[in-house]
């Protein structure tokens, strides 16, 4: 039963995946993006989740590794007739750089896995609210520096002409590839010691878990995979600004966790299909619906407003999160032994 | 003359992040809650004064100042649920109403801002030995001092403040001894909110184009000052503000002009490096030997 249920808990998830997708592929044009972007979305919360869940230590920074992703994957593969011109102060060496799909992929989880490993070195020592800050702060220099620094970003330009490769293939992959991996970690022994750590810090010391190297271990994978799910980003959007990955898309990441349950990949995976499913459904509410034989037509901000409102009820009146921090549990219920 | 002229500016916007993050640090200190949306009392005050353009100066003051409190009342009632739960789910449902608000904001008003024309006059200057000097410089440093002064006086010397400090220290405790706490929860919500309308009046006159983010834009700094100074005491934590404040201006004029861009860099590197080497605060004295993981 023990080994049926840790299949479960990532065979169900990838299933509900699975599914999501397949629907995607059935609907218009549009509404296809917006699934597209809910599964990359996905695989950036569960990457936060890596960090955050296991650990229990919040991170305003981790949409700092996504965006190095997404920068590095996206301007490696631009073809590199264009760039010399559009970015005339970028490094030769980036600017006539042109790589495939697969290794800016695989090249924006290494530069993900390197950025968050050196900044995780110093940083893993705090908890609690000044690693929120500091993190904080490594999401604000990431983007003053990738923003201004004209040598190896597009500065205040748009990174456009990104090969457009993350369809419904890539992005159901990606996430499914992001899960795993995920899941793996939190069932390793570094994953169970970090929980440990998280439990109770003073106890998991005392039975010789180094807090620091176990935190560090899971930043820089966290780091990984939202550098791998940055470039699935890019990939999925054709064109970035550094604003796009930046303080809205870290709170709304970050909100997708709790929203979910922050203990859980499940949750993660769980708050990130509903807050962004919802989130596309109400940009095509806004577009205007015809719903039966009346048209709606919300004013646009009401999205916003509303995801606003759903969000504070979930955590009041859920504040464990929606899955309650566990795992998907087995559907049928086992018969009770006399 | 530059860095003096600098110097001054520093202080003024020192002063006014002094008063947001003792709002922010009042709160925290009485129940453990980081409140995001402290930013949107500002911006609720200003936008209270916009809607009384015209008006007498009392009436606008007035209005300006009972919008604010009561909102933070407000917000008081609606975070009681919050109160059991994980550090993590609070902050984040702070910062869903903060979202509610900016958006709710921005849904009735636009993004485009409005002048509010409150006490102009203040935002003339002055000449003192080559040095100019706006009007509300003066009175922002004046009233932030004695508004601090003000806090500290309650917090020390009256029974109110004697609660509202039991409550921050133990809760549990305190509530043994007898302390209304519930009561003195209100009492820290209502206190911050007078300091929140109180910037709100000199931040209108500083900045008088009012958005949605006119408070947003003040409550990021001042909550990383409240961090680096230290969270749980009012004058570490205000002092933080102020630093934070001071060394922006400084920083912009210290900087040579092409890398003036990476200012935030720079601040936020300090920031880092003073959370590293002093994780409880930068102004807060060696306290208990409990070990930090």
């Amino acid at each position: 039963m023990r080994r049926r249920l840790a299949v479960w808990h990532l065979l169900g998830p990838s299933l509900l995946v699975v599914a999501v997708a397949a629907v995607g592929t059935t609907t218009s044009p549009t509404i296809q993006f917006q699934v597209r972007s809910v599964l990359v979305t996905a695989a950036i919360v569960v990457s936060l989740y890596v960090f955050v869940g296991n650990s229990g230590v919040i991170s305003f920074g981790h949409v700092s590794f996504v965006a190095v992703g997404a920068f590095a994957a996206g301007i490696a593969s631009a073809p590199a007739e264009v760039k010399p011109s559009t970015f005339p102060k970028m490094l030769p060496f980036l600017a006539n750089l042109e790589i495939g799909n697969v290794e800016s992929l695989l090249l924006a989880a290494l530069v993900g896995a390197i950025y968050a490993f050196w900044v995780g070195i110093p940083l893993m020592r705090l908890s609690g609210l000044s690693a929120g800050i500091a993190t904080f702060a490594v999401l604000i220099i990431t983007h003053n520096v990738i923003r201004n620094w004209e040598a190896i970003g597009p500065g205040a330009k748009t990174l456009a002409l990104v090969p457009p490769t993350t369809g419904f293939l890539q992005a159901t992959v990606g996430l499914l590839i992001v899960m795993a991996i995920a899941y793996g970690y939190q069932r390793s022994r570094w994953g169970r010691r970090l929980r440990a750590t998280r439990e109770d810090p003073l106890a998991a010391q005392a039975s010789g878990i180094e807090v620091h190297r176990e935190r560090l271990i899971a930043f820089t994978l966290s780091g990984a995979l939202a550098g791998f799910a940055g470039g699935l980003f890019v990939h999925l959007l054709g064109s970035i600004t550094t604003e796009q990955v930046f303080l809205d898309l870290t709170f709304v990441t970050l909100a997708m966790l709790v929203v979910g349950g922050i203990g859980s990949m499940w949750g993660a995976l769980i708050g990130a299909l509903f807050i962004a499913g919802l989130n596309a459904f109400l940009v095509e509410l806004e577009k205007g619906v015809v719903l039966g034989a009346r048209e709606l037509d919300l004013p646009s901000g009401t999205r916003l407003l509303t995801l606003g409102v759903i969000m504070f009820v979930v955590l009041v009146t859920r504040p464990e999160g929606l899955t309650g921090g566990r795992e998907l549990s087995w559907p049928i219920r086992r018969r009770r032994r006399v | 003359m530059i860095y003096l002229q600098a110097f001054v500016d520093a202080v003024a916007l020192g002063t006014l992040f002094a008063l947001v993050a003792m709002g922010i640090g009042l709160v925290f200190g009485v129940i453990r809650l980081v409140n995001f949306a402290h930013g949107e009392l500002l911006t609720a005050g200003a936008y209270a004064l916009l809607f009384t353009k015209g008006m007498p100066l009392p009436v606008r003051i007035v209005v300006s100042l009972a919008v604010v409190v009561a909102l933070s009342a407000l917000m008081e009632f609606i975070y009681r649920p919050l109160r059991t739960v994980s550090p993590a789910t609070v902050l984040i449902a702070t910062f869903a109403v903060s979202f509610l608000l900016q958006n709710a904001a921005l849904l009735a008003f636009g993004t485009q801002g409005e002048n509010v024309e409150f006490l102009t006059e203040l935002n003339t200057a002055f000449v003192v030995g080559g040095l100019r000097i706006r009007w509300i410089t003066v009175v922002g440093l004046v009233v932030g001092g004695l508004t601090l002064a003000a806090t500290g006086w309650v917090l020390r010397r009256t029974d109110a403040g004697l609660q509202m400090r039991a409550a921050a220290a133990d809760v549990q405790m305190a509530r043994l001894l007898g302390v209304p706490v519930r009561r003195v929860v209100v009492m820290a919500f209502l206190v911050a909110g007078l300091l929140a309308g109180i910037v709100t009046l000199v931040l209108a006159v500083q900045r008088p184009l009012i958005t949605p983010t006119f408070g947003f834009q003040v409550m990021i700094p001042a909550l990383v000052g409240v961090v680096v100074g230290g969270l749980d005491r009012l004058v570490p934590a205000a002092l933080g503000g102020f630093a934070v404040g001071f060394a922006t201006v400084m920083l912009s004029s210290i900087l040579p002009g092409a890398q003036r861009v990476f200012l935030n860099t720079v601040l936020f590197v300090l920031v880092i490096t003073i959370l590293l080497l002093k994780p409880d605060g930068l102004f807060v004295g060696r306290r208990r030997a409990v070990e930090r993981v």
